[in-house]
């Protein structure tokens, strides 16, 4: 299949828009009509034809936009890419990954020729062409893991491994969820952790810890996460909120179905071979609640997990005075009926009741 | 917590997947040790990495199937072939002897995906190496990667012998300013407390060896001042043979009887149960299972569990250690 890559904005006039084929393989994160945090942690390797979580680094219809993006916010704020000096050999590991993995995964898209360290790089989509040296940085027009996240969707955290901790010492960050890497450089899990409610209580992090150092080479893992954005914007940052937060109090009853996007992030685990660092990419798709709702059993289980979610959680992200709007437009397609167990939208599969 | 997410989109396969090899070289380097070599059966490149990594060794011995692990130790940046060095150990469970004694130039292997748990640590203004016997394998990748990027680092290796003395006559001969050696039975010892105190800001201490000198040098450096995030040791507890005992294992509703040559965890692998590991020496935490019921006394032998959790009789790592008594049952 070739893809065709949309012509869209995630600014100003928000002309982003999903595909049938999007919205279809859109990942929704909740496989019950209930919400908590939870150390939600799978291996990361394959799933079914199509879906996101079949290739290690999915490639979809807004791949260019999204860099054309990427490329705006940098321009604006080049500290969203920052790379301590011992991490360079980590990013040099980061581009061999997505470079294989890509050229393997997306014959069509991306190709790789490697002659020992001389390497030639074609991006297809992006029209880009180098020739490099590996492990050469002087070769590149960026260091190694601006180069290639610059040429890939999703944020990327690399992170250190010592003292059985992980620390974020580079990453590449321009589609946050609220939060900042240059005020995050340098901590440490359990440090840029701090703001989230009930999972410290809960001990899901020094589980999800425990687990990610373990984390082995050949072997990566993913999770899911979500939150609420409005408008389709991928750049959510602190340092911006003058600009997006305000943009939460234009949501109507009539523009709710167009204007609310849930935001669900596919964040992976992999390890890096010769730096023995973690990165940890965090893929963003958007989906407007009216295309959700076109699948009858995401529709019933979004309004309740919106209704039933403690206010701790709605109130961290950041929706909790947009909530009643969101029950009234949701509640409409909520008959109330069973939804089965699972995140595929096989509405037609519903279980008849137990007896 | 791997694989069973109740929404888990993923295929139901566990583990990495396994390096199917072909023994390509075996090299005799004295009494004790020989340094095996491995290609790839499919002649693709092995993956990459970093020095400090270890791979796990699958043997058939028979119908019986031997996990060992084992320090990668040769160049990280050659990926055609990887080595180890193989210690003969009369006293132990016999991984070491199966190796010395039936492996053959061409025999079939499986080994992991390489796993490290001695990194270096890459803002080191200095590596400083401390090696006793065996204990020299990790540091042969880690010197040969720092090589090849110009990081700066010393030796200080310690040998029974001189006709035991693994791999002397290369590192003096390639990097003989950085090299020092020891013998045993030419009481010559590392003068530790002056090694230590003469070191620059920003060095990086690394050991590895028989548990005796790690716990000596890890001791002089915490009196010397060092900070204990300077300070790194790579250390495997082979499991050690004891008293047959039973387990009943609660989710999989099996018995089995773990056998005196046999640890815990090879014990529950054998009854075809998958159970996650990643070291099978105790370091690494991936094998903690939930005790769920016993009746006697546990001989912990990891030093990952805490010593209040290994009081409390709720946690047991099965790679190396056992139990002696009535009643156990584990929540695998
Ligand atoms: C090493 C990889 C990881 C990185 C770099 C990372 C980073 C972050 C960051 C920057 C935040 C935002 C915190 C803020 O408000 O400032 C966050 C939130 C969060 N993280 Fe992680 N995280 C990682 C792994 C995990 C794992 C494995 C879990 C598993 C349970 C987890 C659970 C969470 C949760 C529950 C939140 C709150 C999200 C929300 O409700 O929207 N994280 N993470
Ligand atoms: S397998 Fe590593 S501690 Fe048991």
């Amino acid at each position: 299949m070739t893809l065709q890559f949309n012509t869209e904005t995630f600014r100003d006039d928000y002309s982003f828009h999903n595909s049938q084929r999007a919205i279809d393989r859109f990942p929704f994160p909740f496989h019950e009509d209930s919400y908590m945090y939870a150390v939600n942690m799978e291996r990361h390797q394959g799933g079914p034809a199509d879906s996101v979580y079949e290739k290690r680094f999915d490639v979809d219809e807004h791949y260019v936009a999204e860099m054309a993006d990427r490329a705006k916010v940098l321009g604006d704020d080049p500290l969203r890419c920052q790379s301590l000096p011992h991490m360079t050999l980590a990013g040099w590991d980061l581009l061999e990954l997505i470079m294989v993995s890509k050229s393997e995964e997306y014959p069509d898209l991306f190709e790789l020729h490697r002659k020992g360290r001389e390497w030639y790089w074609i991006n297809k989509p992006l029209g880009i062409e180098d020739h490099f040296t590996f492990m050469d940085d002087t070769t590149l027009p960026y260091g190694p893991m601006e180069y290639i996240t610059r040429q890939t969707q999703g944020d990327f955290c690399v992170l250190d491994q010592r003292e059985d901790n992980l620390w974020m010492d580079a990453g590449m960050v321009t589609t946050q969820a609220d939060w900042s890497l240059d005020f995050d450089i340098g901590m440490n899990f359990f440090e840029w952790h701090a703001p989230v409610p009930l999972a410290h209580e809960k001990g899901i992090f020094k589980r999800a810890l425990k687990f990610l150092l373990n984390i082995q080479q050949g072997a990566p893992a993913r999770r899911l996460n979500w939150t609420m954005t409005v408008n389709p914007l991928l750049d959510t940052s602190p340092e911006n909120y003058h600009k997006w937060g305000i943009q939460k109090t234009t949501l109507t009853s009539e523009n709710i179905g167009a204007k609310q996007h849930l935001r669900v992030e596919l964040q992976t685990f992999f390890r890096l071979p010769r730096s023995n660092a973690l990165v940890f990419p965090i893929r963003c798709y958007l989906m407007s609640f009216q295309d959700i709702v076109s699948k009858p059993k995401w529709g019933r289980r979004l309004n309740r997990v919106v209704r039933d979610l403690p206010e701790e959680l709605a109130s961290y992200k950041g929706f909790i005075d947009n909530r009643p709007l969101m029950l009234d437009y949701l509640s409409q397609f909520d008959d109330g009926l069973p939804t089965s167990f699972g995140v595929w939208p096989d509405e037609d599969i519903t279980p008849t009741l137990q007896r | 917590m791997t694989g069973t997410a109740p929404n888990s989109t993923a295929p139901k396969t566990v583990g990495a997947a396994k390096l199917a090899v072909r023994v390509s070289a075996i090299t005799t380097l004295n009494a004790l040790v020989t340094r095996f070599e491995f290609q790839r059966i499919d002649g693709a490149d092995f993956p990459t990495f970093s020095g400090g990594a270890h791979t796990v060794v699958e043997m058939m011995d028979g119908e019986k199937k031997r996990l060992n692990p084992y320090s990668l130790m040769s160049d990280p940046a050659e990926l055609s072939t990887y080595a180890i060095s193989v210690r003969r150990d009369d006293q132990g469970r016999g991984g070491s002897l199966f190796m010395h004694q039936k492996i053959k130039v061409g025999d079939e292997m499986a080994l992991s995906y390489p796993v490290n748990l001695f990194v270096l640590d890459l803002r080191a203004r200095k590596h400083l190496f401390v090696a006793g016997g065996i204990g020299i394998t990790p540091f042969l990748a880690q010197i040969k990667q720092l090589e090849a990027i110009g990081g700066n680092w010393e030796l200080h290796y310690s040998c029974r012998s001189p006709d035991l003395g693994s791999y002397v006559d290369e590192l003096t001969e390639y990097y003989p300013h950085a090299t020092s050696v020891y013998y045993d039975d030419k009481k010559q010892l590392i003068d530790l407390d002056n090694l230590l105190d003469g070191q620059p800001f920003g060095t990086h201490l690394y050991v590895c060896g028989p548990k005796g000198m790690i716990d000596w040098v890890r001791k002089t450096a915490t009196a010397t001042g060092w900070p204990q995030a300077h300070v790194h040791h790579e250390e495997f507890f082979a499991p050690q043979p004891g008293r047959p005992f039973a387990v009943r294992l609660k989710k999989s509703e099996l018995t089995v009887e773990v056998g005196a040559q046999e640890s815990l965890l090879e014990a529950i692998e054998r009854l075809g149960v998958d159970a996650p590991y990643l070291c099978r020496g105790g370091a690494c935490g991936q094998c903690e299972t939930d005790v769920l019921d016993s009746d006697g006394t546990f001989l912990h032998r990891d030093h990952w569990l805490e010593d209040d959790e290994k009081e409390s009789g709720e946690k047991i790592m099965p790679c190396v250690s056992r139990f002696e008594g009535k009643i156990l049952v584990l929540n695998r």
